[in-house]
């Protein structure tokens, strides 16, 4: 399974395994890493489960839909590399990635 | 100060639980107001997710959020509701056994024998942009909403952000302020077509400013504000002198004043209720939907319903005390049926 590993805003770094089809949100909730609230239920609809994606990471997780980047207008200290992590499926080529949660979510 | 309105029940929340809670009362014959804090009705099914579908209502392989609202309301028609939009109740004070004096933000009194919570996650405030120190300018110089157009007239407006709420007062005050700036992370703007195509006209006739950036800091002294300081998207920092700021980031949802109303909570944030009919530790005030728990809490919509039939049971016993509750079918019961005006 792939693992995937989330810094907090102290720079806590937390890795835990995903299961494939997932999304990175919901990986983050059933293991309980903190930062991420996911208010919406992973709709979405809602921009707190914001997370910056690491730099060497972008290229593969890829842009924003143009929905994803309306929610993020929500967003605490939305960056270039922001996505929110309920529209991050979990794929093979994602073993290893890193997302930082940011200080806090909306 | 207005007259209290005097009815049976008073629901917090014009959600799908607060709406099918209208339902189960409205069959024992009791009354019910709804207030709500948004200004439409619907709760979180028409504020976060209308389009989306829900996938777990029974009997209803697909719905949308909006579809299970309209659904609702064509389903309590009957009972003929009052609604309160855009108000919040604030205090609840027990002033018989059971009869609660409930005030709302707007000064309104309500004299009920019961009151329903079913405020789901709390209520929808207005998001608070990420800016050092913006509570300090907050209702002197920053405002989430606009009362009064005239208050900006001659004045120096910024108005933050994209969708509908900053393109609309955009287009508004534009010809009221002196001097108008729209800021906006991006070149993209969900708000309609029309209102972007709007500004934009009004961008390019130079009457208005629009910015894309985002405001790192606000300068100013008691409570009023002098500048605001952008982050354009390359990094590069500017001010803008100004008189007022509206930031229209969206809402979010808040507990705000439930704790204190005299209830046991859980973890500070949910109504503790029994599952024989989802009431408080204060009789006569009950919970249902996302706020309320109890061991085995699922936070489904379907929960909600059955929470809400059966503190319709109870609340019966409060609103004629003494007489007897006999339980009847919608299927068979003329009675019923005559309420819901099929018979």
């Amino acid at each position: 399974m792939p693992k995937i590993t989330y810094i907090d805003h102290g720079g806590t770094a937390r890795t835990v395994e995903a299961e494939l089809g997932s999304t990175v949100m919901e990986t983050a909730i059933k293991h309980g890493i903190p930062g991420i609230e996911a208010e919406c239920g992973g709709a979405c609809a809602c921009a707190t489960c914001h997370v910056h994606v690491d730099a060497a990471w972008r290229e593969t997780v890829g842009e924003p839909s143009p929905m994803e980047e309306d929610m993020l207008d929500f967003g605490y200290d939305v960056q270039p590399d922001s996505r929110l992590s309920c529209q991050i499926k979990v794929t093979a080529e994602l073993d290893g990635l890193v997302v930082r949660t940011p200080e806090r979510q909306a | 100060m207005s007259e209290p309105i005097k009815t049976d029940v008073l629901i917090i929340g014009a959600g799908p639980c607060g709406l099918f809670a209208v339902f189960e009362l409205g069959l024992l014959d009791m009354k019910a107001h709804v207030i709500d804090i948004l200004d439409k009705i619907g709760g979180q099914c028409a504020e976060l997710y209308p389009e989306k579908p829900i996938y777990d209502i029974p009997g209803l392989p697909y719905v949308t959020g909006k579809g299970l609202c309209d659904a609702l309301l064509a389903q309590i028609k009957p009972f003929g509701a009052t609604f309160h939009l855009q108000e919040m109740v604030q205090t609840i004070e027990k002033i018989g056994d059971p009869l609660f004096r409930v005030k709302t933000d707007r000064g309104q009194m309500f004299e009920v024998k019961v009151v329903v919570i079913a405020a789901g996650g709390g209520s929808f405030q207005p998001k608070r942009p990420p800016i050092p120190g913006i509570e300090a300018y907050e209702g002197a110089s920053v405002y989430y909403a606009v009362r009064e157009m005239e208050a900006l007239r001659d004045k120096r407006v910024v108005i933050a952000g994209g969708g509908d709420s900053a393109l609309d007062w955009t287009l508004n005050l534009a010809p009221i302020a002196s001097h108008l700036t729209l800021i906006h992370r991006r070149s993209e703007f969900r708000a309609a077509p029309d209102s972007v195509n709007k500004m934009m006209k009004l961008v390019g006739e130079g009457k208005i400013d629009m910015v894309l950036g985002q405001i790192s800091a606000l300068a100013g002294e008691g409570g009023r504000i002098a500048k605001a300081i952008v982050k354009r998207n390359d990094g590069s920092n500017f001010e803008i002198a100004c008189d007022a700021l509206l930031p229209f980031f969206g809402l979010t949802m808040k507990l705000g004043p439930v704790a204190d109303w005299g209830m046991e909570m859980k973890d500070g944030e949910y109504i503790v209720v029994d599952t024989a009919a989802f009431e408080s530790s204060v009789p006569g005030i009950f919970a249902i939907g996302d706020i309320n728990w109890y061991p085995g809490k699922l936070k489904l919509i379907l929960s909600g319903f059955h929470e809400g039939a059966l503190m319709a049971q109870k609340a019966y016993h409060y609103v004629y005390p003494g007489k007897r509750l006999v339980f009847q079918y919608t299927t068979s019961s003329t009675s019923l049926q005559k309420k819901l005006g099929v018979a």
